[in-house]
């Protein structure tokens, strides 16, 4: 079998002093779509934050490795660079930094500091923007600065798009969406979803995995994994909430 | 497409090299250099030297007793201004025997110089004049054929007094006089060098016209003069820049700016300094707007010591604009203490300033700002925003806003922040590959951006990579 891209080893991380994963587990191999759904506040964006390596998250125990190498010692930035990424739930504004050079600088960064030529980067953006439905004036805009919810997430997914990691987090990228951005923004992540990459979907709804079909469904709650699945396990969850896995594991 | 100059993607912050490029200095081969210290003596040998009419000796004498008498200012930094020496700066020293108009005709160790700081190449490339000042004496100067043509004077400011002393006795420190402060009274007694522009009626200089100031020798004084005049409807803009070496002792720049936009004029003056770390930056820099002209201040300070300067503009005639927009960024054992006087002496007149500063490694900037509303002005609308970004805990940043408001209708907005680079942007910008270097520079050149898109491209992409070198290793 193929070496895991991602593999996540009974982690423990704690933030400000308070553990909020509690020893998880979870393999994502290439080819494959995985959803992690759960409450609020179970720690779902903490595991999206400690991949990418935030500095305020500390691993107490466990490791993450991508493609068998452990990450736990690298920088966010050195992360990227490997071919990680995390769409993120709430992005930030950079005033004065216009999408277009963002994109240019941070596509030269993960595509080993080479500059990829004028024309091609150009034309491959365009067709990047062209499929997420995101106007020409997005690139002279500034990063997320005055962004309506949907054009953040849009942003976030065309950088996805144009940076090609290989393992890729999405964080409630589903939230702040009307019907039809959440359709095109899925369409745009299943352009994502090749041989070579994977991806892990948060969300808290069944709404997105519509669109976007996950090959396992886990379930996230007070900082671990308690179940995992087919997709049959999220229609699940919409139909009978969260209360069942609570009761079941309450027994057990 | 202006947003697309707030950051060179093509730079990579690795590849530049360390600290301040223009620190490199040239061995001293002089035709005259004063000794130290400040006397009458060496104030008449510099009018003589120059062979100046009687007027401007008795200026300059004048100028010397009145900076004889005035205190120091009291504001500002007053513990670094307390440790100039003035009896060990030299204050006039001439390079060479006359300004060239050719670059081959400059002496050989000057023209390297400039060669190495760009100057020749950016003339050829987008500037439509060029005077080049090294220590106190402008050495080269050249103007496009065409601007002679219609008339516009474009001179050093000793050729200027020479050739055209009726303009200039017309003009001369009616805008700043000698007493208005103890560096503008230090300037008028021994100023040299600096611009001398006139722009006839109607005449709009479409291409930036442009004064580069290098200081050489250590602890020297720099009092370059610059006076520009725009008669009415006439358009021009004005660039200038400097360098030093990097010297263990201090060396003092202090510079005095006239500008006199008459009605319907429109005078930008861009100033891109960037003085080693051992340059007192002490300016004064004022200009009168008459009937429906427009003055603005495009003002970046990077580098020296101690920086005080507050660009001025006096709103003197009915519907005339001033805009005063300036960056400061102050490093260690720096301090930027910068800002703008606007004095809406007529009805109808607008303000706006726009004042951006970043403090790092302990460095300090301020916000000194002055709108004066005569009794009579009405209409008159002004804005004042002051940002601060801090880079990190030890820096400083100070806000020091003054309103004199003697008029009822009147619309006054005034706002000031202060913030710090967030970890959030930081963390998202690395989580796309970026270094923790550059995502530090990518965001500080995004709050210059409404500076930088104001300048010529070529200058933008300068003042971006002037910002990645300060920026280098500043991360912990």
């Amino acid at each position: 079998m193929a070496t895991p891209l991602l593999k996540i080893e009974d982690l423990h991380v704690e933030v400000d002093g308070k553990e909020i994963l509690k020893g998880v587990n979870l393999t994502l191999n290439a080819g494959e779509v995985h959803a992690l759904m759960g409450r609020n506040g179970s720690g779902k964006s903490t595991l999206s934050y400690v991949i990418m390596g935030h500095p305020n998250y500390k691993v107490t125990k466990g490791r993450i490795l991508f493609k068998e190498q452990d990450i736990n010692e690298l920088a966010t930035d050195e992360r990227a660079r490997l071919g990680l990424a995390l769409a993120f739930q709430y992005p930030v504004a950079i005033p004065g930094v216009s999408v277009s050079n963002f994109l240019r600088a941070t596509t030269k960064a993960t595509r080993g500091g080479v500059d990829v030529p004028i024309k091609e980067f150009r034309k491959e953006l365009t067709e990047n923007m062209d499929k997420l439905g995101v106007p020409k004036d997005f690139l002279s805009r500034y990063i997320n600065d005055g962004f309506s919810g949907g054009e953040k997430k849009r942003l976030e997914i065309l950088q996805l798009s144009m940076l090609k990691p290989s393992v890729m987090v999405l964080d409630e990228t589903d939230s702040g969406l009307d019907i039809d951005a959440l359709k095109t923004v899925s369409s745009g992540i299943n352009a994502l979803a090749t041989k070579e990459t994977a991806i892990l979907l948060i969300t808290h709804y069944q709404r997105m995995l519509n669109y976007v079909q996950p090959d396992f469904v886990h379930v996230f709650q007070d900082g671990r994994i308690v179940a995992s699945g087919g997709p049959e396990l999220s229609t699940k969850l919409e139909e009978q909430g969260y209360d069942w896995v609570t009761q079941e594991l309450t027994i057990a | 497409m202006a947003a697309e100059l707030a950051y060179d993607p093509n730079t990579n912050i690795r590849d530049i090299g360390d600290d301040y490029k223009y620190g490199f200095k040239d061995k001293e081969d002089y035709v005259f250099k004063s000794g130290r210290g400040l006397t009458p003596e060496i104030v008449e040998s510099i009018s003589k030297m120059k062979k100046e009419p009687q007027w401007m000796l008795d200026f300059r004498l004048n100028a010397l007793d009145i900076f004889n008498k005035k205190p120091m200012p009291t504001w500002g930094n007053t513990k670094m201004l307390e440790d100039i020496d003035f009896e060990n700066i030299y204050y006039y020293i001439k390079p060479s025997e006359k300004s060239e108009k050719n670059w081959e005709d400059v002496p050989e160790g000057i023209k390297k110089t400039f060669d190495r700081l760009g100057i020749p190449e950016a003339e050829r490339k987008f500037l439509a004049g060029v005077t080049a000042q090294y220590e106190s004496e402008v050495v080269y100067h050249s103007i496009r054929e065409d601007l002679v043509k219609q008339g516009v004077i474009f001179l050093d400011m000793d050729s200027g007094l020479r050739e055209h002393e009726e303009i200039v006795r017309k003009h001369f420190a009616t805008v700043i006089p000698a007493a208005d402060n103890k560096f503008s009274a230090l300037n008028s007694a021994v100023w040299s060098g600096g611009s001398f522009i006139w722009v006839p009626e109607g005449v709009k200089v479409e291409i930036p016209l442009q004064a580069y100031f290098r200081i050489n020798a250590e602890n020297m004084g720099q009092f370059e003069r610059t006076l520009i005049i725009a008669e009415p409807g006439s358009f021009v803009h004005y660039i200038e820049g400097c360098t030093a070496p990097i010297y263990s002792t201090d060396s003092l720049h202090s510079a005095v700016v006239e500008l006199i936009a008459k009605p319907g004029a429109h005078i930008r003056y861009t100033t891109i300094q960037n003085w080693s770390r051992n340059v007192y930056n002490l300016v004064t820099k004022r200009a009168v707007a008459e009937a429906n002209a427009k003055v603005e201040w495009v003002d970046g300070n990077l580098g020296s010591k101690l920086t005080m300067k507050y660009p001025a503009i006096y709103l003197t005639g009915e519907g005339a604009t001033g805009e005063v927009l300036s960056v400061a960024f102050s490093g260690h054992d720096q301090h930027q203490d910068a800002g703008a006087k606007i004095v809406h002496a007529a009805p109808n007149t607008t303000s706006i300033v726009t004042s951006k500063s970043i403090s790092k490694d302990g460095g300090r900037t301020s916000y000194r700002g002055l709108v004066k509303v005569y009794p009579g002005a009405t209409g008159v609308k002004t804005s004042v925003k002051c940002d601060a970004l801090l880079l990190d805990e030890e820096s400083r940043s100070d806000t020091y806003p003054t309103m004199e408001i003697d008029e009822k209708d009147v619309s006054v907005e005034h706002e000031a922040t202060v913030s710090k680079v967030g970890e959030e942007q930081l963390f998202y910008l690395m989580s796309r590959g970026l270094t923790a270097d550059e995502a530090k520079a990518m965001v500080v050149n995004g709050f210059f951006e409404p500076f930088t898109k104001e300048l010529p491209l070529e200058y933008a992409v300068e003042l971006n990579r002037l910002i990645q070198l300060e920026m280098e290793g500043s991360v912990g």
